[in-house]
């Protein structure tokens, strides 16, 4: 059994769902980031300054990519797999000899990957708005790889245990949007109070958007080696959680 | 001999309580066309769902050509196509994809893919649908896309679970032609269907599954010699009349015919009569026979007796019924 072939062709299934509707995937990141420019970028943040030494602008594009790569990471696998098992076509990957962990690999690709264009569609607009300078590539790289893979494997396990679609839409939005408004994508946390900052540092999102702000302006609120530890910690614990939810079959197999 | 398929003590009891499965034992050869039959919630697509590890077992041992499904279950899989009950691809994908992904499942190439989906489509005349999605499609459509992906793959069990409900009859025979072909390149078949005269005419060994537990498995040979009493229809001559033929029917000693109409007879015939005779009598009395046929589905009139024997057994168990009164 090729295990490459069968990865290759949940990869190629998951890429042509996001293109097939591209209006519905691809295009409504790039109005919604054009109008957090507008707003937060030239009306609001002319008026702000300069945070961590650049202006506001430059300070928000990369928590504004950043909170693109999330949200559409989550969502693509999220809605996604959920559909297969609504539609039962989940069944088709079942019945056959792939191992699990392709079925994993497969779904958090696809997810990885409309997370990533979508990032690079959002960063090819808000160079319409600012002048975006790179400080590490590599950081930068391995910064939305890694998130991607962290909300991809969380939309796994949302449409895992999910039984209607509103269930996936449950976590996104009592969850996962406070935690990416309050993980620094439009503030430094150093400006909060103490224990404001206390409770941050248990936002794993901080930790995302700061490591992928050092890569752009060279500027962190949090370690890097920290960041990437929590980035490593949540991907080893969510690639546990749906190798042995999808082994066990819940929501899959009666 | 390795068997395509070997249960044993096979049970399944879902969270509920309701006990799907209790400890069913079934084999099925190498190349059979085998069938397995039984009412409304009897356990056949629990029994398939567990073959094809859809549904987790309770108890017991399901092996694939000798492969244990709970130690090698992956190349157990490889053996077996599935044409499931409910239409479970996707409805928005065009007829290709759908194929060629399910043949990269597999493990097959792109390329080989694209071939066996041409010759499939083709076979099954999809071939001018197979860019459309699959939403498109009649009923009778989404059915043959279903034996087309099982095939994908070129399984050596394709397992069908109602493959012909909703199609009319035309296309029913043609997937039978289909199917018969497939078992003579050697492909095993287990088919369930409510057409009990699709399982006659197609299988060579059936079991009857009722209440979970196997009630019946035999050849479809040994199970129709089993009958008692068959039913045949004569068409007769246009030119008689109902008096011709009641005047027939009351002379004619030792078997009973029932007048239709003035050019319909119907006989029942036990073990101990034959056609012969009928057509003696008919002949002696000047009747042309202008062609006969079974009344009705000889394994329908076997299937109902078996269930109702079970069924009556059950209803004189006493604990059964305070189990059920529970």
């Amino acid at each position: 059994m090729n295990n490459s072939i069968a990865l290759k062709s949940i990869l190629a299934k998951e890429i042509q769902r996001f293109t097939r509707i591209w209006v519905q995937t691809l295009v409504p990141p790039a109005i919604t980031i054009s109008l957090y420019f507008v707003i937060f970028g030239s009306l609001i943040g002319s008026r702000i300054g300069e945070m961590g030494g650049f202006d506001y602008m430059s300070f928000i594009v990369p928590g504004l990519i950043m909170m693109s790569v999330i949200t559409n990471s989550y969502s693509n696998v999220a809605s996604s797999f959920f559909s297969a098992k609504w539609q039962r076509n989940v069944e088709e990957m079942l019945v056959a000899p792939v191992p699990n962990w392709v079925i994993v690999a497969g779904y958090v690709g696809g997810g990885m990957c409309r997370g990533i264009l979508v990032g690079l569609i959002v960063t090819i607009v808000s160079l319409l708005f600012v002048d975006i300078q790179l400080h590490n590539i590599w950081v930068i790289i391995a910064t939305v790889t890694l998130t991607s893979a962290t909300f991809a494997l969380g939309g796994l396990i949302n449409a895992i245990f999910a039984n209607s679609f509103d269930d996936i839409s449950i976590i996104p939005t009592f969850i996962l949007t406070p935690l990416t408004y309050l993980g620094g994508v439009f503030y430094s946390i150093s400006l909060l109070p103490e224990f404001w900052q206390g409770v941050s540092q248990i936002n794993p999102i901080v930790y995302m958007v700061n490591a992928f702000r050092y890569g752009f302006l060279g500027i962190s609120d949090v370690s890097l080696v920290t960041a990437f530890a929590v980035i490593g910690f949540f991907i080893i614990t969510l690639f546990t959680i749906a190798m042995v939810l999808i082994s066990k079959g819940i929501g899959l197999r009666s | 001999m390795t068997y395509a398929l070997e249960i044993s003590a096979l049970e399944k009891t879902y969270k509920g309580g309701f006990q799907a499965l209790k400890g069913i034992d079934l084999t099925v050869k190498q190349g059979d066309f085998f069938a397995l039959l039984g009412p409304n919630g009897a356990g056949k697509s629990t029994s398939i769902g567990v073959i094809t590890s859809l549904v987790n077992k309770t108890a017991g041992q399901v092996k694939v050509f000798g492969y244990d499904i709970d130690t090698d279950l992956e190349k157990a899989k490889s053996f077996i196509g599935l044409v499931p009950q409910e239409f479970n691809f996707s409805q928005f994908e065009p007829l290709v994809n759908i194929l060629v992904n399910q043949a990269g499942y597999y493990g097959v190439s792109k390329l080989v893919a694209l071939q066996r989906a041409e010759k499939y489509l083709k076979q099954l005349e999809l071939w001018d649908k197979r860019d459309e999605p699959a939403r498109a499609l009649s009923g009778g459509m989404k059915r043959r896309l279903m034996i087309a992906r099982a095939l994908m793959h070129e399984p050596q069990m394709l397992i069908l679970d109602e493959p012909t409900a909703g199609v009319d009859i035309e296309l029913r025979r043609s997937m039978w032609d289909f199917l018969r072909e497939l078992n003579e390149q050697g492909i095993t078949i287990i088919l369930t269907t409510h057409y009990l005269e699709e399982a006659e005419m197609l299988c060579r060994n059936i079991a009857i599954i009722d209440g979970g537990e196997i009630v019946e498995d035999t050849s479809m040979k040994k199970l129709l010699a089993q009958l008692d009493v068959e039913t045949f229809v004569f068409d007769l001559q246009l030119n008689l009349t109902l008096d011709v033929l009641t005047q027939f029917a009351e002379q004619s000693s030792s078997i009973a015919y029932r007048i239709i109409d003035d050019h319909t007879l119907e006989v029942d015939l036990n073990k101990s009569q034959n056609l012969n005779q009928v057509f003696d009598q008919l002949n002696a009395a000047n009747i042309e026979v202008l062609s006969m046929r079974n009344k009705s589905n000889r394994l329908e009139a076997l299937f109902v007796s078996l269930i109702n024997k079970k069924s009556s057994a059950t209803q004189t168990k006493p604990q059964s019924t305070v189990v059920g009164a529970n």
